[in-house]
C-alpha cells in the first residue's frame, strides 16, 4: 500500500476545483470556469484509478484506509476506507462527474461558474460517502451533498423546478434525521464509538435492531427510492438540468442500496432477515407495478425516471434473498444502471438541448435526421431494456437467477422486468426515432456534434464491455459480497 | 473584575465616531482585563456576590466579541436612520456591563440587578427610533411584559429566600443539599424562577414578545437583542439552575423539558407562516432555544449526575453558535437595508444571488447551518445536544426535534429559494461599508469553518464549564 492518501485525494480535489470555480466568478470568464471544471473533474477521475489498479480483490478488509481523530470529544474519525462494494461507486462517481461536466459544455450559459461548482463539489461529497468509515463522517457528507443538487435542480431546472427541489430536499432530509437518532444511539449502544466496522461486530437486541432497521430504512428507502416513497424521484428528475439527472441517476440512487449493504445488513442482520419479506414485496411491487406506470408515461424523462425506480426495486431484491448470485447481480445492476440510466438522460438531454421538449409525442423519425445518434441511443435502450450483449442483461440475469434460487415464484415475478422493461422502452424509442418525420422541427433538427458524439461513445464502450465481459467488476466485489453474506447470517443475538 | 466599562463617563461628548471607536476600545480593554484575570481557579469576589470561574470568562469574552460584531453591522444602518447616537452606545455599553454581571453572579440579587440593567438598556434601545408607532408599540409591550416576567423572578427568589435563609447561590445549594429548607416554598420559588428565565430566553409559554418586538424594533437592534442576551441567559439559567438549585435538578428539568418541547413545536410550526424575516427569525431562535434547553434537562438522568457535563457543555456549544448564526444572518437583513428601505420581507431576498453572489452564499450558509445541515456549524449544535438527549435515554423527545426540524428546514430554504431561484425585484447595489463587509464575511466563513472543525470550540465549552460543576 502507498503512502498516497487516494481516497481523500478522490474527495478533495473535486471540492477544491468546485471552490475553484467558483472563483472565476461571473458569466464573463464562463470559458475559465469550463476548463478548471474539465480539468479538475479529470484530476478526480485520475487519481480514483489507483484505487482499483491497486486493489486487492483477495480480501474483504477495508483498504487505502485513512484514520484522523476528527472530533475527539465525540471520538469522531477521519476515516476513510474502500472495499469491494464501495470502491466500484468511487470510480463510478469520478467518471460520472466527468460526463456530467462534458454534457453541460455549451448547454449550460448562465452561472456556469456556480453549475460546474455545483456538480464537483457533489462529486467530491459523494466520494466521501462511498470512503467514509465512522458514521458521522457518512452522515455529514450524505446530508451535505443535497446542498448542491438541490441549488442545482433549483438554480437551472424547468418550469415546476421550485416545488421540485424542495420536495426533493425535504423528502431526503427527512429520512436521514431517523438515520441521525440511530447513529446516535448506537454510539451510546457501543460505549462511545462512531466506528462502523465496531458497530457491524456489535450485539444488538431484536427491539433495537428493529428500531434501526427502520430508522436506516426511513433514510435509504427514500434516497433509492423504493415504492412507496419514491414519488419525489420523478419530479426532480424531470425538473432537474440534464447533468442534474445524470448524477441523480447514475449515483444518486446508488447511495441509498450501498447504504443497505454497509449499515442496515451487517448492523441490524436478524431485524433485516425478519423484515425481508416486507422488502422484497416492495421490490417486487416497484419491479412491476411501476414498470407499468413507466409504460403509461408521455415525458421521456418521466419514464426512465420510473425506469430507474423499477431497476432499484430490483437491486433491493438482489440484496434481500441473502445468496452471492442476488448480492452480486444487484452491484452488477446498480452499476450498469449508472451507465445506462445515465446515457438515457444524456440522450433525452441532447434532443431537449434542440426542440425543448421532453413529450415523446412532439418526436418520430428522428433516425432521419440524427443516424449516429440514434445509433447510441438505441443502444443505450436496448441497455435499459436488458437485452443479452449489454451490461443491463448481467445484473438483471444473476438477480433473476438468484431469485429463483430463493423461490421460484418471486424469480418469475422478477423475470416479468425483461418484458416490461423491454416494453417501455423500446416502445418510447419507436416512437421518438423511428417512421417518417412527424413535423418540421424533427426535420431541422442536427446530428450530434464531436463533443456529444465523445461522451455518449464513452459510455456506450462501457455499456459494451460490461455486458461482454463482467469479470473485473464481478472480481473485485466478490470477496467482499461473500463477507457481507456471512455476516448477515450469523445471529447478532 | 473588568469595570473598566466605566470609561463611560467620558461619552459625554459629541462625536459619534469617538464614542464609537471608544466603545469599541473599551469591549477590547474588557476583554483584555478579562483574558489577563484569567487563571482557571474560582475566586469569589465582593462579599461572595460576584464568581469569577472559567465558564464566566469564556461567556464573558464570547459577548465581548457578538456586542463588538454587532456595533460594527450596527452602525451603517443607524447612521443612515439617522438614530446613531451617542445614547446608543452607552446603552449597548450598560447592557453589556448587565450582561456581564449575569454571567459573574453569585448571588440572586446580583443575578437580578444584572437582569434588570440588561433589561432597561434594552427597552430604551427598542424605542430609540422615537418616531416610529411600531417601534414605540414594541419598547411598550417589551416593557411591560419584561417588567411582569421581573416580579415573577423576584418573586421566585424571595420564595427561596424564604425556604434556605440565604440568596449566595453556593449558599442555597448547600442549604438544600442539607436538607434544611422546605420543599414547598421551595417549589414555588423554583416555579417562579424557572418561569422568569424562560421569559428572557423566549420559549413557549413565554415567548409572547419575541416575534413583535423582533419585528418592531428597528433592525440593528433586534439584531443586539437576538445575540449576546442569549448568552447571558444561558448564564444566567447555568448560575440559577445549576449552580444553586442543583438539587431539585428532577423538577427543573421536567419544566424544561416541557417548555423545551413546546418551544421547538410552535417556534418552527409559526416561522413557516411568517413573511417577514425579521418575525421569522425571530420565531426560529425561539425554537433554538427550545433546542438549547434539551441540552440542560440531560444532564441528570434518574440521580446520575456524569452525564451533566457533556449535556451542558453541548447547551453552552449550542447557544454560542446561535449567535454566531443568529449575527450573521440579521447582518445580511442590515446589509440590505439602506437609507428609508427596510429589508424585511421574504421578497427583499429575491434573486441576490443575481445581485451578490457571495453575500447571498453567505446567507444561504447560515440557513443550511441553522436548518441543521453539515458542514456548518449549526449541524454540530443540533449534533452534540441530541446526542446528549439521547444518552440520557429521552429517544422520543430526539425524534420529535428532528421531525421538527425538518419542518424547519422547510422556512430555511424557503429563503435560500428566493434568493437563488427567484428573479430579483431590486437592483439597487448594495451599499454597505467595507467594515461590516469583511466582518460579515468572516462571519460567514466562520459559520463554515467551524463547522468542518468544530472541536476546539466544543472542548472549549466543556473545558470551561468543567470547574463550575
Amino acid at each position: 500500500m502507498t503512502g498516497i492518501p487516494f481516497l481523500s485525494l478522490a474527495i478533495w480535489v473535486p471540492i477544491v476545483g468546485g471552490l475553484l470555480a467558483l472563483a472565476t466568478g461571473s458569466d464573463r470568464n464562463a470559458s475559465a470556469a469550463r476548463f478548471v471544471a474539465l480539468f479538475f473533474a479529470l484530476a478526480g477521475l485520475v487519481v480514483s484509478i489507483p484505487l482499483y489498479t491497486g486493489f486487492d480483490v483477495t480480501t474483504s478488509a477495508m483498504q487505502f484506509v485513512e484514520s484522523y481523530a476528527w472530533i475527539p470529544r465525540f471520538n469522531i474519525y477521519y476515516a476513510l476506507g474502500v472495499d469491494g462494494i464501495s470502491v466500484l461507486f468511487v470510480l463510478l462517481n469520478s467518471f460520472i462527474t466527468l460526463i456530467v461536466v462534458i454534457a453541460g459544455w455549451e448547454v449550460i450559459q448562465v452561472k456556469v461558474a456556480q453549475y460546474m461548482a455545483g456538480f464537483l463539489i457533489m462529486s467530491g461529497l459523494i466520494n466521501g460517502i462511498f470512503s467514509a468509515l465512522d458514521g458521522v463522517l457518512f452522515y455529514v457528507f450524505f446530508e451535505a451533498s443535497l446542498i448542491p443538487l438541490f441549488i442545482i435542480i433549483g438554480v437551472w431546472g424547468g418550469p415546476n423546478r421550485v416545488y421540485a427541489a424542495i420536495k426533493f430536499f425535504l423528502y431526503t432530509l427527512a429520512g436521514s434525521l431517523l438515520m441521525l437518532i440511530a447513529l446516535l444511539y448506537l454510539f451510546m449502544e457501543s460505549g462511545g464509538s462512531f466506528n462502523i466496522l465496531d458497530w457491524h461486530q456489535l450485539k444488538l437486541g431484536m427491539d433495537a435492531q428493529t428500531l434501526i432497521f427502520w430508522a436506516f430504512l426511513a433514510s435509504f428507502a427514500v434516497k433509492i427510492p423504493m415504492f412507496p416513497v419514491h414519488t419525489w424521484l420523478p419530479d426532480a428528475h424531470v425538473e432537474a438540468p440534464t447533468g442534474g439527472s445524470i448524477v441523480l441517476a447514475a449515483i444518486g440512487l446508488k447511495l441509498g442500496a450501498y447504504g443497505f449493504l454497509r449499515f442496515s445488513l451487517p448492523i441490524a442482520p436478524d431485524a433485516s432477515q425478519a423484515f425481508a419479506p416486507l422488502i422484497i414485496t416492495l421490490s417486487l411491487i416497484a419491479v412491476i407495478y411501476i414498470g407499468f406506470v413507466a409504460l403509461v408515461q408521455t415525458d421521456m424523462k418521466k419514464l426512465v425516471a420510473y425506469s430507474s425506480i423499477s431497476h432499484m426495486g430490483f437491486v433491493t431484491l438482489g440484496f434481500f434473498i441473502f445468496n452471492p448470485l442476488g448480492m452480486e447481480g444487484a452491484l452488477v445492476q446498480m452499476i450498469s444502471h449508472g451507465f445506462v440510466s445515465g446515457a438515457m438522460f444524456a440522450c433525452i438531454g441532447v434532443l431537449y438541448d434542440r426542440m425543448h421538449s421532453r413529450q415523446i409525442a412532439d418526436y418520430g423519425g428522428v433516425v432521419n435526421v440524427m443516424p449516429k445518434f440514434a445509433a447510441l441511443f438505441m443502444l443505450f435502450s436496448m441497455a435499459n431494456s436488458g437485452l443479452p450483449a449489454t451490461s443491463g442483461f448481467v445484473g438483471e440475469f444473476m438477480v433473476a437467477l438468484g431469485a429463483v434460487q430463493f423461490n421460484f415464484w418471486v424469480g418469475f415475478a422478477a423475470a416479468t422486468t425483461l418484458i416490461v422493461g423491454a416494453a417501455y422502452t423500446l416502445w418510447m424509442y419507436k416512437r421518438v426515432v423511428f417512421g417518417a418525420i412527424t413535423n418540421h422541427h424533427v426535420s431541422e433538427l442536427t446530428d450530434i456534434n464531436n463533443r456529444e458524439f465523445v461522451f455518449l461513445a464513452i459510455l456506450a464502450v462501457c455499456v459494451l464491455v460490461m455486458g461482454i465481459y463482467p469479470f473485473p467488476v464481478t472480481e473485485v466485489m466478490h470477496a467482499s459480497v461473500n463477507d457481507l453474506l456471512k455476516h448477515v447470517a450469523a445471529s447478532k443475538l | 473584575m473588568s469595570f473598566a466599562i466605566l470609561l463611560i463617563g467620558t461619552f459625554v461628548r459629541d462625536s459619534r465616531n469617538i464614542v464609537y471607536f471608544l466603545t469599541q476600545f473599551t469591549l477590547v480593554g474588557a476583554a483584555a482585563v478579562t483574558i489577563m484575570t484569567m487563571d482557571g481557579q474560582v475566586n469569589f469576589t465582593f462579599s461572595n456576590m460576584y464568581v469569577d470561574d472559567l465558564m464566566g470568562d469564556f461567556l464573558k469574552l464570547m459577548l465581548y466579541f457578538s456586542v463588538a460584531i454587532v456595533l460594527v453591522y450596527s452602525r451603517g444602518y443607524m447612521q443612515d436612520r439617522k438614530i446613531e447616537s451617542t445614547e446608543y452606545y452607552m446603552l449597548a455599553i450598560y447592557a453589556t456591563l448587565g450582561m456581564m454581571v449575569m454571567i459573574s453572579a453569585n448571588h440572586f440579587l446580583t443575578i437580578y440587578l444584572g437582569l434588570e440593567l440588561l433589561s432597561l438598556a434594552l427597552y430604551a434601545m427598542v424605542a430609540l427610533q422615537r418616531d416610529s408607532a411600531r417601534a414605540t408599540e414594541a419598547a411598550m409591550k417589551y416593557f411591560v411584559l419584561g417588567a411582569l416576567a421581573s416580579g415573577l423572578l423576584l418573586y421566585g427568589i424571595s420564595m427561596i429566600y424564604g425556604a434556605t435563609g440565604t440568596l449566595e447561590i453556593s449558599g442555597v445549594a448547600q442549604a438544600i443539599y442539607h436538607q434544611a429548607a422546605n420543599r414547598t416554598i421551595l417549589m414555588f420559588g423554583l416555579v417562579f424562577v424557572v418561569a422568569g428565565l424562560a421569559f428572557k430566553l423566549g420559549v413557549v409559554p413565554f415567548h409572547m414578545w419575541i416575534p413583535d418586538v423582533y419585528h418592531g424594533a428597528p433592525a440593528a437592534i433586534t439584531l443586539f437583542i437576538a445575540s449576546a442576551p442569549k448568552l447571558a441567559a444561558f448564564a444566567m439559567a447555568m448560575r440559577l439552575l445549576v449552580n444553586g438549585l442543583f438539587e431539585l435538578a428532577d423538577q427543573w428539568q421536567s419544566m424544561l423539558m416541557f417548555l423545551a418541547v413546546l418551544s421547538i413545536v410552535l417556534g418552527n410550526l409559526a416561522a413557516i407562516a411568517q413573511s417577514n424575516i425579521k418575525r421569522m427569525l425571530g420565531y426560529s431562535g425561539i425554537s433554538h432555544m427550545g433546542f438549547m434547553l434539551l441540552g440542560l434537562m440531560s444532564g441528570v438522568v434518574g440521580g446520575d449526575r456524569h452525564f451533566a457535563l457533556n449535556a451542558y457543555s453541548s447547551s453552552m456549544f449550542y447557544v454560542v453558535s446561535y449567535v454566531l448564526m443568529s449575527m450573521a444572518s440579521f447582518g445580511v437583513v442590515l446589509l440590505l437595508s439602506r437609507a428609508g428601505f427596510e429589508a424585511e420581507t421574504l421578497d427583499d431576498f429575491k434573486g441576490l444571488n443575481k445581485r451578490s453572489s457571495w453575500f447571498a452564499g453567505v446567507m444561504a450558509m447560515v440557513m443550511f447551518s441553522m436548518a441543521g445541515i453539515p458542514f456548518f456549524i449549526g449541524f454540530f449544535a443540533k449534533f452534540s445536544v441530541l446526542q446528549a438527549v439521547v444518552a440520557a435515554g429521552y429517544i422520543w423527545i430526539a425524534i420529535l426535534a428532528v421531525v421538527m426540524s425538518l419542518i424547519g428546514a422547510f422556512y430555511y430554504l424557503r429563503v435560500v429559494k428566493v434568493m437563488f431561484f427567484d428573479e430579483p425585484v431590486d437592483s439597487t447595489p448594495l451599499t454597505a461599508s467595507a467594515d461590516m463587509r469583511v466582518l460579515l464575511s468572516m462571519n460567514g466563513v466562520a459559520i463554515a469553518a467551524l463547522g468542518l472543525m468544530p472541536q476546539t470550540l466544543m472542548s472549549l465549552c466543556a473545558y470551561s464549564l468543567l470547574g463550575s460543576l
